[in-house]
C-alpha cells in the first residue's frame, strides 16, 4: 500500500512493515488511541551505546597521546600493504589492529615486518565495533607508540556506520575499483577525512580518472583531501605519511 | 550485513525502555532512517523480522519514516530538502553547506502495551 506514496522501496516480501517517505499517510497508519496503549517518545541514536564506547576508545588513545586512524575500503584495496611499506616513510611508531572475518593473515603480515599489530576476527560481523576495538586496546602496549591504525574489514558499506573510537578516518579506493565507487558508496566516502586512491603505478592501465574522483567527491564530502599514492612510489608515499603527522592529535 | 548488528542494538534499547516503563510489550517501533545514514531500509526491515521473535517486540510493527538529507547552505542562507545523496545545494549550486539532517538513524518512538 505504500507503493502509491512516491517511497523507492519495494519491499513485497514484508507484508505488515511500512518504509514510509517523509509525508504522511493520514490515518492509514494512526493508532487507535486505547487506554492500555502508551505512546512513548524517545528520540534515541540507534547506536549510541557504540558511540559512548568509541568515546571511551578515545580517551584511552588520548590518555597515551595516541592518534588513531581508521582505514577503510573494500577488500584488496591495498590496506594491509600501505601499512607494511610506511615505516620507511614515518619516524613515528605505530601498532596496528586488524579486523578480518577470519585468519590472522594480515597481523602475521606486518608482524613479519616488525610492525606490532593485534588481529580481531570478526567471524560474521562484516565492520569493527566499537567494543572490538576497545577489546583489542587492552592487548596493545599504548606507550611506546604515537599512532595506531586500525584496519577496518574489507568492505565499503558496513564500516561506516560504527564509530569505532578513532580520531580519523582514511578511505582507499584503488585504481582497478573504478572512480564510480565514490558515487556507488557515498555513505562512506562523505566519512573521509582522506580518500587516498591506491595502486597509482596502475593508472596507465585502467581508465580511473582522478579528475572524476575529484568530482564526486567535491559532491559529497567537499573538505576532504585526496592523496594519489602507489607504494612502488617513494614520494607519494611520503606524501601519505606528511598527511598522518600533520593530522596527528595535538 | 550490519542491519542485523544494528537490529539487535536497536532490540536492547526496546527491552531497557519497555522495563522501565512497565511494559507488557512493544506493539510499534518507529525509526527516521537517513537516506545517508548507511542502512538499507529493506534489509533493516528483513533484520527486525528475524529477531524479533525471541524479543518485546515479538508482536511490534516497524515503522521506518526514511529522513532525506537536509542542508543549510551558507552562501546563499537557505534551507533545504534533497533527494539524493548529494550535499550540492540546489538554490545556488554551491557545495558550502551543512548536513542537518538525513546522516543519523534515530529510534524515535514507542508504542507500549502497558
Ligand atoms: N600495483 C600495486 N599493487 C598493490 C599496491 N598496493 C597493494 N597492492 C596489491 O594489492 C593486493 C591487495 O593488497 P592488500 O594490502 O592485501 O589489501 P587489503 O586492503 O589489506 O585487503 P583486505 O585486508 O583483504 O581487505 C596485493 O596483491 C598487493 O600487492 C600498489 O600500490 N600497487
Ligand atoms: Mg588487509
Ligand atoms: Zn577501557
Ligand atoms: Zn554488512
Ligand atoms: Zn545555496
Amino acid at each position: 500500500m505504500c507503493k502509491d506514496c512516491g517511497c523507492s522501496i519495494t519491499h513485497d516480501h514484508v507484508d505488515h512493515q511500512h518504509i514510509h517517505g517523509e509525508h504522511h499517510h493520514g490515518q492509514l497508519h494512526s493508532n487507535p488511541q486505547l487506554n492500555d496503549k502508551k505512546t512513548l517518545a524517545v528520540i534515541h541514536k540507534i547506536l549510541d551505546k557504540n558511540d559512548v564506547e568509541a568515546q571511551h576508545n578515545r580517551d584511552h588513545f588520548k590518555s597515551h597521546h595516541v592518534t588513531a586512524f581508521n582505514l577503510m575500503s573494500s577488500p584488496g584495496s591495498g590496506k594491509t600493504t600501505l601499512l607494511e611499506h610506511l615505516p620507511q616513510y614515518l619516524e613515528q611508531q605505530y601498532a596496528v589492529i586488524e579486523g578480518d572475518l577470519e585468519t590472522s593473515r594480515d597481523a602475521d603480515r606486518l608482524i613479519a615486518k616488525g610492525i606490532t599489530a593485534y588481529q580481531i576476527q570478526t567471524g560474521s560481523a562484516c565492520h569493527l565495533d566499537a567494543f572490538m576495538v576497545h577489546g583489542a586496546l587492552h592487548h596493545i602496549d599504548l606507550n611506546p607508540i604515537d599512532i595506531c591504525f586500525v584496519e577496518n574489514v574489507g568492505n565499503l558499506v558496513c564500516p561506516a556506520s560504527y564509530d569505532v573510537g578513532t580520531h580519523k578516518n582514511i578511505v582507499l579506493l584503488s585504481v582497478p575499483e573504478g572512480d564510480d565507487k565514490i558515487e556507488k558508496y557515498p555513505v562512506m566516502f562523505r566519512r573521509a577525512d582522506v580518500v587516498v586512491i591506491t595502486k597509482s603505478d596502475l593508472l596507465p592501465h585502467f581508465d580511473f580518472s582522478i579528475e572524476q574522483a575529484k568530482q564526486q567527491l567535491d559532491r559529497l564530502n567537499p573538505n576532504v583531501e585526496l592523496l594519489v599514492v602507489s607504494v612502488k612510489d617513494s614520494d607519494s608515499m611520503k606524501t601519505f605519511a606528511e598527511w598522518i603527522v600533520k593530522n596527528q592529535e595535538p | 550485513m550490519h542491519e542485523y548488528s544494528i537490529v539487535m542494538s536497536l532490540m536492547e534499547q526496546c527491552e531497557s525502555l519497555a522495563l522501565q516503563n512497565n511494559a507488557k510489550g512493544i506493539e510499534q517501533v518507529e525509526l527516521k532512517i537517513g537516506i545517508l545514514s548507511g542502512v538499507e531500509p529493506v534489509l533493516l526491515a528483513q533484520a527486525f523480522d528475524t529477531f524479533k521473535l525471541d524479543t518485546v517486540c515479538h508482536n511490534a510493527k516497524l515503522i521506518m519514516n526514511i529522513q532525506p538529507l537536509v542542508l543549510e547552505c551558507r552562501d546563499c542562507e537557505q534551507q533545504s530538502q534533497v533527494d539524493e545523496r548529494t550535499i550540492i545545494c540546489p538554490i545556488c549550486n554551491s557545495n558550502n553547506t551543512l548536513v542537518i539532517e538525513g546522516e543519523d538513524m534515530m529510534l524515535m518512538q514507542l508504542v507500549l502495551d502497558t
